[in-house]
C-alpha cells in the first residue's frame, strides 16, 4: 500500500504542478479568487472521516464489531457529505459562474487537480461502501483488522492530499 | 565461421566506400567545420570533451581487453577455482575520486561556454531578425529594415572589428521547431507562446545549409533552411531590393488577376497588391529566391507550376492545397509569379 | 537447507488436451508462467519493432526514397519507438524478474500472484491496443492510422488541431493502460523482495540481482506516474477541451517535456538496471570469481536510481532554458556518470584474476561492457550542454541511446536469455547457434549504429524520412542499412536456437554453470512450489558454501 501511495503522491504531485504553473496565466475567464469559496464543512467532514476510520480500525482490532459497524458507517458519511459537498461546488461553478474545464486555464487545472481528488475519494467510498455491506450480513470479524488497517492507510493517504489541494487552490491559489 | 562472418562485412563495407562518390565539402552542414563564433565555441569545447573521453576509453578498453586476454581460462586448466577476491576500499576510492575530478573540470570548463553563447551582449551593429516556425516553412521578418521574407536568410558576414551579427527571435505559427545551421551555431528551438532566442556571426560569405530539427508534422523534414552569408554591400543590395513592393507589370495582368481572385490571397501576400495573406510565405519577391516549398525543389518555372498544380507530388503532406486551375489559367498565373524579383 | 530439492520431474511431456493446457496459461498466477508469459510477449514485439525499424532503414537506404510515404514512415518511428521500450524491453525484464526473483530469494512465489497476473494481462492489452491502432485508428474515413507523432509525442503537436482523428490517443491509452500493470508489477517486486526473503537472508546477503530489481521497482513506481498524469492531462485536452498543453490559451508545450522528461529520463535508467543485474549475475559465475565490491555495487545503483531522477531537462537543453537551467542539468548529468563509471570498473574487477569462460552468457557480457563504456562516454558528450546543442535532435542522439538499449540492454538481456535458459526449459541451447548469434549481431550492430554518429556530426537531423542528397550523409546511410541484416541474421540464428534446444536440447540438469544462487538449487524447470523446504542462507553465495564447506563465504563477507 506505501508503493501505491508513493505512486499515486507521485501522479497528484504532477497535478499540483501544473496547477501552481497555470496560476495567473489564464488569458480570460474567472479567476480563483473570483469564484473560489473556502470549502470549510466538507473539509471538515473529511478529515474527521480520517479520525473516525481510525477508531474503527482500532474497535475491530479489540473485536468490537458493533463499535467497527458504527464508526465506519459514519466515516462512510462524512465521505458521502463531502463528495456531495464537492458536487455542489461544482454545479455552482458550472452554471452560476461560467466555469467549465474548457473556460480557460484555470478551469482546466482545476477540475482536474480537484476531480482526479474526488475519483479517489470515490473509490474509498466504493470499498467502504462494499466493507459495509459485508459488515451488516456479519462477514467481518476482528481476523480481518489487518486488511482494514491497510485500506485505512489509503483513507489517510486521500485526506492528506486533501489538506495539500486545499491549501494550493483555496489558500494560496485565491 | 565468425571469421567469415568479419571477411564479409568487411568486403561490403570496402565496396561501400569504394563507390560512394565524394561530396563537395561546402555543402556539409558539418557541426566540426565551424564558421561563427557559436559555433566556435562549441567546436573548442567539443575538442576537450572528446580529448577527455578518448582517454577514458583507451584506459579503461585496454583493461577489458587486458582482462580477457590474461585471465581466460587456459586449456589443461587444474579446475580450481582463482582467488576470491570480494572488493577493495582503495580501490574504489581511487575509481571514485578521479572520476569526480574529471566531472569537475568538464562541468567548468561547459559552464563557461554556457554563459557565453547564452548570456552573450547584442552589440550596437546586430541585425534583427525574427523567425517564425509555421508547418512546413520559416518566415523571416527584419522589423529594423522593413523586410519580409521566408525560407532562405540572408544575413551580413560579420567581422570582429566590426562586428554585424544577427540575432534572432525564435517564436512558432503552431508546432515546436528548430533552427538549426551547423556550421553557423547549436540548434534552438521555437516553441509557441515561448520566445526564444540565438544569434550567428558568420565569418565568411557563402551558402549555410540546415533544415528543421524538432519532428513537427508530416513534412518535418523537408522544412529545410538556407542561410546567405553575404557581405556588407551584397546584404544592403539585397535589403535595399526586398523592401520594394512588386513591380507592376500588364504583361500579365491576366495572372495576377486569377492569384488576386482565388484563394491565393487568402494565405499569401504580394506588398503593394491586395494579398495580404499570412498563412503561407510572402510572395512579393519569390523569383530572388533559389528554392521554392522551403527548399523542397530548385525555383525553376517547371517546379513552380508543378507545385501550384499538385503540390502532394513534390512535399505530400504539405499545408498548400492543389488549386486545381486550368491549364491556361496556371500559365498565366505562372507567368505573373515569375515577375515577382 | 538440501541442496537437492525433492520434486516430481517436470521435464517430461505434459499429456494433458492442449484446451487444457492453454488454459492453465491464461489463469495462471504462478510467477514463472508469468515469466515466461513476459517474456514470449516480448519477444513478438522484439520481431515486429525490428521489421519497422528495417521499413525505416530502406526508406533512408538512398536520398529522396520511395519505399514508403511520409505518413508511414512517421508512423514507423512513433511505433518503433513505443514498442520497443513499453513492448519489448520493459516486459521481458520484468518477465525475467518476475520468474527469478522468487526463485533467488528462497520464496515460494511473489508477495502477490493475483496482481502480477492482473499486471501481465494489462501489459499485454496495452500492447494490443496500441497495435489495433492500424486498423482501428481514423475509423472509417483514414483507415491505417497508428500514432505518428513520435514517441514522446510532444504538444502541441499532439493537440486534436495537429493530430486529428484518433491515433494519438491510441498511444495514450495504450500506454496508461500498461503503465498501470508496470505499477502493479513494481509494487509486487518491491513487496517480494522486502517481505519475503528466506531465513538468514538479510538485504546485504541477497544477491545483486535482487537489489537491482528493488531498485528499479521504486523508480518504476515514482516514474510511471508522472506519465500517467501527463496523459491524463493530455486526453483531458483532446477530449474535454482542457488547455494543459494548449499554447493558443496560455498553456505551455515545455509543461509537457518537463512531464514526460520527468518520467522519460528514470525509464531509461529503470530499462538499464535490470541489464546491469543481468550483468552482475553472469560476469561472476563465468569468471570464476564473487562479484567485486558487492556493497559499492549497491550504494552505486542507489545513486544512479536517486539521481536519474535530477537530469531530465537534458532531453530539453535546445528549448531556451536561461544558462542557470542548463548548467543545472549539465552537472547532475555529468555527475549520474560517477556512479555508472563505478559499476564498470567493479565488472572489470570481477573478471580481472578470474578464470574466464567465453560462453553465449559472458560474450554478451563482454560486449556489453565493451559497448555500454561508449554509450556513457557519447552520453558525457551530450551532457556538455552547448555540444548537445549541436547533437540533440540528430542522429547522434539516435546513434548514443540505440548504443545503449540494443549494444548494452538487449546484450545482457542475450546472455540472460543464454543463462536461465536451462534452467526455465531443462535444457541446454546450441553454443555453436548462440555464437553465430553473438558474431552476426555484434558486427551488424557495429555496422549500424557505430557508423550512424556520423551522420549526426554532419547535420542530420532525426525523424525525417528522407534528406538532401550532396550533404555527405549518403554513404554512412547506405553503411548503417547494411548492418540491419546482420543483425536480423543474428536474431533469426536466435530464435532458431531457443526453438530447437527446447525440443532437442540435452538435459540441463539443475545446475550446468556451477553457479552459486539458489535458483539452481531447484530442478530445471523448477517444480511449482520452487522449493520443497524453505532454504536457509548464511551468505550471499550460499551455494557456494554448499560446494566449499572448507572455505565458505560468510567467513570472509
Amino acid at each position: 500500500m506505501f508503493s501505491l501511495i508513493g505512486a499515486e503522491s507521485a501522479i497528484f504531485t504532477i497535478f499540483v504542478v501544473a496547477y501552481i504553473f497555470y496560476l495567473g496565466k489564464s488569458v480570460s475567464g474567472p479567476t480563483p479568487a473570483d469564484v473560489l469559496e473556502l470549502p470549510i464543512f466538507s473539509t471538515v467532514c473529511l478529515l474527521s472521516s480520517s479520525l473516525t476510520i481510525h477508531l474503527a480500525v482500532r474497535a475491530l482490532r479489540q473485536a468490537k464489531i458493533g463499535a467497527f459497524g458504527l464508526w465506519w458507517f459514519v466515516t462512510l458519511t462524512l465521505g458521502t457529505i463531502f463528495l456531495v459537498s464537492t458536487g455542489r461546488e461544482w454545479h455552482h461553478l458550472i452554471y452560476d459562474k461560467g466555469l467549465t474545464v474548457s473556460t480557460n486555464l484555470f478551469g482546466t487545472t482545476y477540475y482536474s487537480l480537484v476531480g482526479l481528488h474526488a475519483f479517489h475519494v470515490t473509490v474509498g467510498l466504493l470499498a467502504i461502501a462494499l466493507t459495509m455491506i459485508l459488515t451488516l450480513f456479519g462477514k467481518v470479524g476482528p481476523e480481518h483488522s489487518e486488511r482494514a488497517e491497510v485500506f485505512s492507510l489509503y483513507w489517510h493517504f486521500v485526506d492528506v492530499v486533501w489538506v495539500v489541494v486545499f491549501t494550493v487552490v483555496y489558500v494560496i491559489g485565491r | 565461421m565468425a571469421g567469415i562472418a568479419v571477411l564479409l562485412a568487411g568486403a561490403l563495407l570496402a565496396a561501400t566506400l569504394c563507390f560512394g562518390a565524394p561530396p563537395d565539402p561546402s555543402q556539409i552542414p558539418s557541426i566540426f567545420r565551424p564558421q561563427s563564433t557559436p559555433a566556435n565555441s562549441i567546436f573548442q569545447l567539443s575538442q576537450l570533451v572528446l580529448a577527455i573521453t578518448g582517454a577514458i576509453f583507451a584506459v579503461v578498453f585496454s583493461l577489458l581487453a587486458y582482462s580477457v586476454r590474461k585471465f581466460r581460462q587456459r586449456d589443461g586448466d587444474d579446475g580450481r577455482e582463482p582467488p576470491q577476491v570480494y572488493g577493495s576500499n582503495q580501490v574504489e576510492l581511487a575509481w571514485t575520486v578521479i572520476p569526480i575530478l574529471i566531472v569537475l573540470v568538464l562541468f567548468l570548463a561547459t559552464a563557461r561556454v554556457i554563459h557565453s553563447i547564452q548570456d552573450a551582449p547584442k552589440p550596437a551593429g546586430a541585425i534583427e531578425v525574427i523567425a517564425i516556425g509555421h508547418q512546413f516553412w520559416w518566415e523571416f521578418r527584419y522589423p529594423a529594415l522593413g523586410v519580409v521574407t521566408a525560407n532562405e536568410l540572408h544575413v551580413p558576414v560579420s567581422n570582429p572589428a566590426n562586428s554585424t551579427p544577427t540575432f534572432l527571435t525564435l517564436l512558432s505559427a503552431d508546432t515546436d521547431h528548430s533552427f538549426w545551421v551547423p556550421r553557423l551555431a547549436g540548434k534552438t528551438d521555437l516553441i509557441p507562446n515561448h520566445p526564444n532566442h540565438t544569434w550567428i556571426d558568420p565569418e565568411q560569405t557563402g551558402v549555410y545549409l540546415g533544415q528543421c530539427a524538432q519532428y513537427c508534422g508530416t513534412q518535418h523534414a523537408k522544412m529545410l533552411l538556407r542561410v546567405y552569408v553575404d557581405s556588407l554591400e551584397q546584404f544592403r543590395q539585397w535589403v535595399e531590393e526586398q523592401k520594394k513592393p512588386a513591380v507592376g507589370n500588364d504583361a500579365v495582368a491576366e495572372g495576377r488577376r486569377i492569384f488576386e481572385s482565388t484563394a491565393c490571397v487568402n494565405c499569401h501576400a504580394v506588398t503593394g497588391t491586395i494579398a495580404d495573406g499570412h498563412f503561407g510565405p510572402d510572395l512579393t519577391h519569390l523569383m530572388s529566391r533559389d528554392t521554392i516549398a522551403s527548399g523542397a525543389a530548385s525555383n525553376t518555372a517547371e517546379n513552380l507550376r508543378a507545385w501550384i498544380q499538385n503540390p502532394d507530388a513534390i512535399k505530400p503532406g504539405s499545408l498548400m492545397p492543389a488549386m486545381q486551375l486550368s491549364e491556361k489559367d496556371m500559365d498565366a498565373l505562372t507567368a505573373y509569379l515569375l515577375t515577382l524579383r | 537447507m538440501s541442496s537437492e530439492s525433492i520434486a516430481l520431474s517436470t521435464v517430461g511431456r505434459d499429456a494433458r488436451p492442449i484446451g487444457e493446457r492453454l488454459h492453465d496459461w491464461v489463469v495462471t498466477v504462478d510467477h514463472k508462467k508469468l515469466g515466461i508469459l513476459y517474456i514470449v510477449y516480448g519477444l513478438v514485439f522484439l520481431v515486429i519493432g525490428g521489421i519497422e525499424a528495417t521499413i525505416m532503414r530502406i526508406q533512408l537506404i538512398v536520398p529522396h526514397n520511395r519505399f514508403v510515404s511520409p505518413e508511414v514512415f512517421n508512423r514507423m518511428f512513433t511505433m518503433h519507438g513505443t514498442t520497443m521500450i513499453f513492448f519489448v524491453v520493459m516486459p521481458i525484464l520484468f518477465g525475467f524478474g518476475t520468474y527469478l526473483i522468487p526463485l533467488m530469494i528462497g520464496a515460494r512465489d511473489m508477495a502477490f500472484p493475483r496482481l502480477n497476473a492482473f499486471s501481465f494481462w494489462m501489459t499485454a492489452f496495452g500492447g494490443v491496443l496500441l497495435y489495433f491502432s492500424f486498423i482501428g485508428g481514423n475509423g472509417l474515413y483514414g483507415a491505417g492510422n497508428a500514432p505518428d507523432v513520435g514517441w514522446f509525442a510532444y504538444a502541441p503537436l499532439t493537440a486534436r488541431a495537429f493530430s486529428p482523428g484518433h491515433s494519438t490517443d491510441f498511444w495514450t491509452l495504450a500506454l496508461l493502460v500498461s503503465g498501470v500493470g508496470s505499477i502493479g508489477t513494481a509494487v509486487n517486486f518491491v513487496a517480494t523482495i522486502l517481505c519475503m526473503r528466506c531465513p538468514g537472508m538479510t538485504l546485504g546477503k541477497m544477491p545483486l540481482f535482487a537489489w537491482l530489481n528493488l531498485i528499479m521497482g521504486g523508480m518504476v513506481i515514482f516514474a510511471i506516474s508522472p506519465l500517467t498524469a501527463a496523459q491524463i492531462m493530455l486526453s483531458i485536452d483532446r477530449y474535454l477541451g482542457g488547455h494543459f498543453f494548449d499554447t493558443q490559451a496560455g498553456g505551455s508545450a515545455a509543461l509537457w517535456m518537463h512531464f514526460f522528461w520527468i518520467f522519460g529520463h528514470p525509464e531509461v535508467y529503470i530499462l538499464v538496471v535490470p541489464a546491469f543485474a543481468f550483468a552482475s549475475e553472469i560476469i561472476p559465475v563465468f569468471s570464476r570469481k564473487p562479484i567485486f565490491g558487492y556493497p559499492v555495487m549497491v550504494a552505486a545503483t542507489i545513486c544512479i536510481g536517486f539521481i536519474s531522477f535530477s537530469v531530465w531537462a537534458h532531453h530539453m537543453f535546445t528549448i531556451g532554458m536561461s544558462s542557470y537551467g542548463n548548467t543545472f542539468f549539465t552537472v547532475t548529468s555529468m555527475i549520474i556518470a560517477v556512479p555508472t563509471g563505478i559499476k564498470i570498473f567493479n565488472w572489470l574487477g570481477t573478471m580481472w584474476g578470474g578464470k574466464i569462460h567465453f560462453k553465449a552468457p559472458m560474450l554478451f557480457c563482454i560486449g556489453f561492457l565493451f559497448q555500454f563504456l561508449i554509450a556513457g562516454l557519447t552520453g558525457i558528450m551530450l551532457a556538455a550542454s552547448p555540444f548537445d546543442w549541436q547533437l540533440a535532435n540528430s542522429y547522434f542522439v539516435v546513434a548514443h541511446f540505440h548504443y545503449v538499449i540494443a549494444g548494452a540492454i538487449l546484450f545482457t538481456v542475450f546472455g540472460a536469455f543464454y543463462y536461465w535458459y536451462p534452467k526455465v526449459s531443462g535444457r541446454m541451447y546450441s553454443e555453436t547457434l548462440a555464437k553465430w548469434h553473438f558474431w552476426l549481431f555484434i558486427i551488424g550492430f557495429h555496422l549500424t549504429f557505430d557508423f550512424m554518429h556520423i551522420p549526426g556530426i554532419l547535420g542530420m537531423p532525426r525523424r525525417i524520412y528522407t534528406y538532401e542528397p550532396g550533404r555527405g550523409w549518403e554513404i554512412w546511410n547506405l553503411i548503417v542499412t547494411i548492418g540491419v541484416f546482420f543483425q536480423i541474421a543474428g536474431v533469426l540464428a536466435f530464435v532458431v536456437n531457443l526453438l530447437w534446444s527446447h525440443w532437442k536440447g540435452e538435459p540441463a540438469g539443475n545446475d550446468p554453470w556451477d553457479a552459486w544462487t539458489l535458483e539452481w538449487s531447484t530442478s530445471s524447470p523448477p517444480p511449482d512450489y520452487n522449493f520443497a523446504a524453505t532454504p536457509v542462507v548464511r551468505s550471499r553465495r550460499p551455494l557456494w558454501d554448499l560446494k566449499h564447506p572448507e572455505d565458505p563465504d560468510w567467513k570472509y563477507e
